[in-house]
């Protein structure tokens, strides 16, 4: 028997489509969510519009409550945990709760990492504005994610915004595959470890110019890139290849151009 | 043959996709008014939340076709919130799902085996199939069968899949695997 895997948080999901999940901060709330029809409810301390309202710092909610909760309503129960703070979501797991929401609407606990999800039996939803915050939250063991939107305004608008541009970026990508297939690197790629970088991190190829001709000897630099290029993986080799090469190009450190120096802005 | 998918909440996609990958592309209909039931051979309910489910096929008018339909031998098989639906009686919690299809000759229990931390995979032997690898999410269970109705599967002390003539419920959830033998089970059995 398993217990805890990627297919049980994924399918718990999955449950969940199609349907509404309902914030709560009373069991007499719950109730009325379950009989309107709610897939889930989440229990906290204090609706978005009011923790705006109070300011202070928000947290998880109190156990006593969430427990109630859950014996008051037979649909699954969520709860939200501060960004980070693993140890708020290791109280939850231990009390049960369905399904843990890491949330941008309590205050913050670490300003740098989110809560390393995949230790967790239970799943976890989080907040995403973009593709790129949807697919970190997803690779830290996220099993569902949600648009941030700007909780407790009432106003829609950041909401589509955020779901418009998933929703682009998903169809850029799909299309991408569909129509190009490939992604070369290109842009400041000066030296033989430069091109095992860019190929280690995915790309089909490499475009390169100035990094061969304005470094001191470009004919040692134009085979050291291409070798590097078919044998990226393999440091024994990238090594090799990048003794005495003489000078790299100068080169300009990319951040202190201003915008209207800069050719990547020359299209969108 | 063409299949309807109860379309109101929960695994609707999963359900269409493995439909569509036994009988071909285009098969599984999204089922969402009574009318739509005319137009396939054999139902689907999928799993979700069975409160809300169960609402939703009352307010549509499903809940009345299926029931007629099912009672003439029309094919249904229902998983998880579909398996709910389906039986005729069950526990305290099964009270506050509101009314059932009442089809299918069992007591079923909601949240058999927890909640969503107690969720689990299981390979279980299931008759006529074979051997499956289940995956049961806040399941429910069936307490017992009787009359026409039968098990085809066990765990434990619960039935977790039966079969009752037209009928078929699972507790747990074959459109959440790639195993196809499942679907094929019932719509075999529906053509």
């Amino acid at each position: 028997m398993k217990i805890g895997t990627k297919t049980l948080k994924e399918g718990f999901a999955k449950m969940q489509k199609g349907g509404v999940i309902m914030d709560v901060v009373t069991p007499k709330q719950a109730l009325i969510a379950e009989k309107a029809g709610a897939v889930a409810v989440m229990a906290l301390h204090a609706v978005p519009a009011d923790i705006r309202a109070r300011g202070g710092v928000a947290r998880m909610a109190d156990p006593a409550i969430i427990e109630k909760i859950m014996k008051t309503v037979t649909i699954p129960v969520m709860a939200k945990v501060r960004i980070g703070h693993f140890a708020e979501a290791q109280v939850l797991e231990e009390l049960g709760v369905d399904m843990i929401d890491e949330s941008e609407v309590l205050t913050p606990a670490d300003e740098q990492f989110h809560i390393d999800k995949k230790k967790f039996k239970i799943p976890f939803v989080c907040g995403a504005r973009n593709l790129g915050e949807a697919l970190r939250r997803m690779n830290e063991g996220a099993a569902m994610i949600r648009t941030k939107g700007e909780p407790g305004t009432g106003d829609v608008a950041e909401a589509v915004k955020h779901v418009r541009q998933i929703s682009r970026e998903v169809e850029e990508l799909v299309s991408f595959q569909k129509h190009r297939g490939m992604n070369f690197a290109a842009g400041g790629i000066a030296t033989p470890a430069d091109a095992a970088l860019m190929m280690q991190l995915g790309v089909d190829g490499i475009f390169v110019g100035s990094g061969v001709f304005k470094s001191s000897h470009p004919e040692r630099y134009a085979k050291a890139i291409v070798e590097a290029t078919r044998s990226y993986g393999r440091p024994e080799v990238v090594l090799k290849v990048s003794k005495g090469l003489g000078d790299a190009m100068h080169g300009i450190d990319a951040k202190s151009l201003q915008d209207s120096q800069k050719m990547q802005l020359r299209s969108h | 043959m063409r299949v309807g998918v109860i379309a109101f909440q929960g695994t609707v996609s999963e359900h269409m996709r493995m439909a569509d990958a036994v009988l071909g592309s285009g098969s599984a209909l999204a089922v969402r008014r009574a009318e739509e039931l005319d137009d396939v051979s054999a139902a689907i309910i999928p799993g979700g939340e069975s409160t809300t489910i169960g609402r939703l096929m009352r307010n549509s008018g499903v809940f009345e076709k299926l029931k007629q339909l099912g009672d003439g031998g029309f094919p249904i098989w229902g998983t998880c919130a579909g398996m709910i639906m389906l039986a005729k009686e069950g526990d305290g919690q099964m009270r506050r799902t509101g009314e059932l299809l009442g089809l299918m000759n069992m007591k079923v229990k909601r949240n058999a085996f927890g909640r969503q931390r107690e969720s689990f995979e299981e390979e279980l032997e299931l008759e006529g199939i074979g051997e499956f690898h289940c995956v049961f999410i806040r399941a429910p269970a069936v307490e017992k069968v009787y009359g026409k109705c039968r098990a085809i599967a066990h765990l434990g002390k619960y039935v977790v899949a039966a079969e009752q003539e037209n009928l078929l419920a699972t507790a747990f959830h074959p459109e959440l695997t790639n195993d196809l033998k499942f679907h094929r089970y019932f719509l075999e059995k529906a053509r």
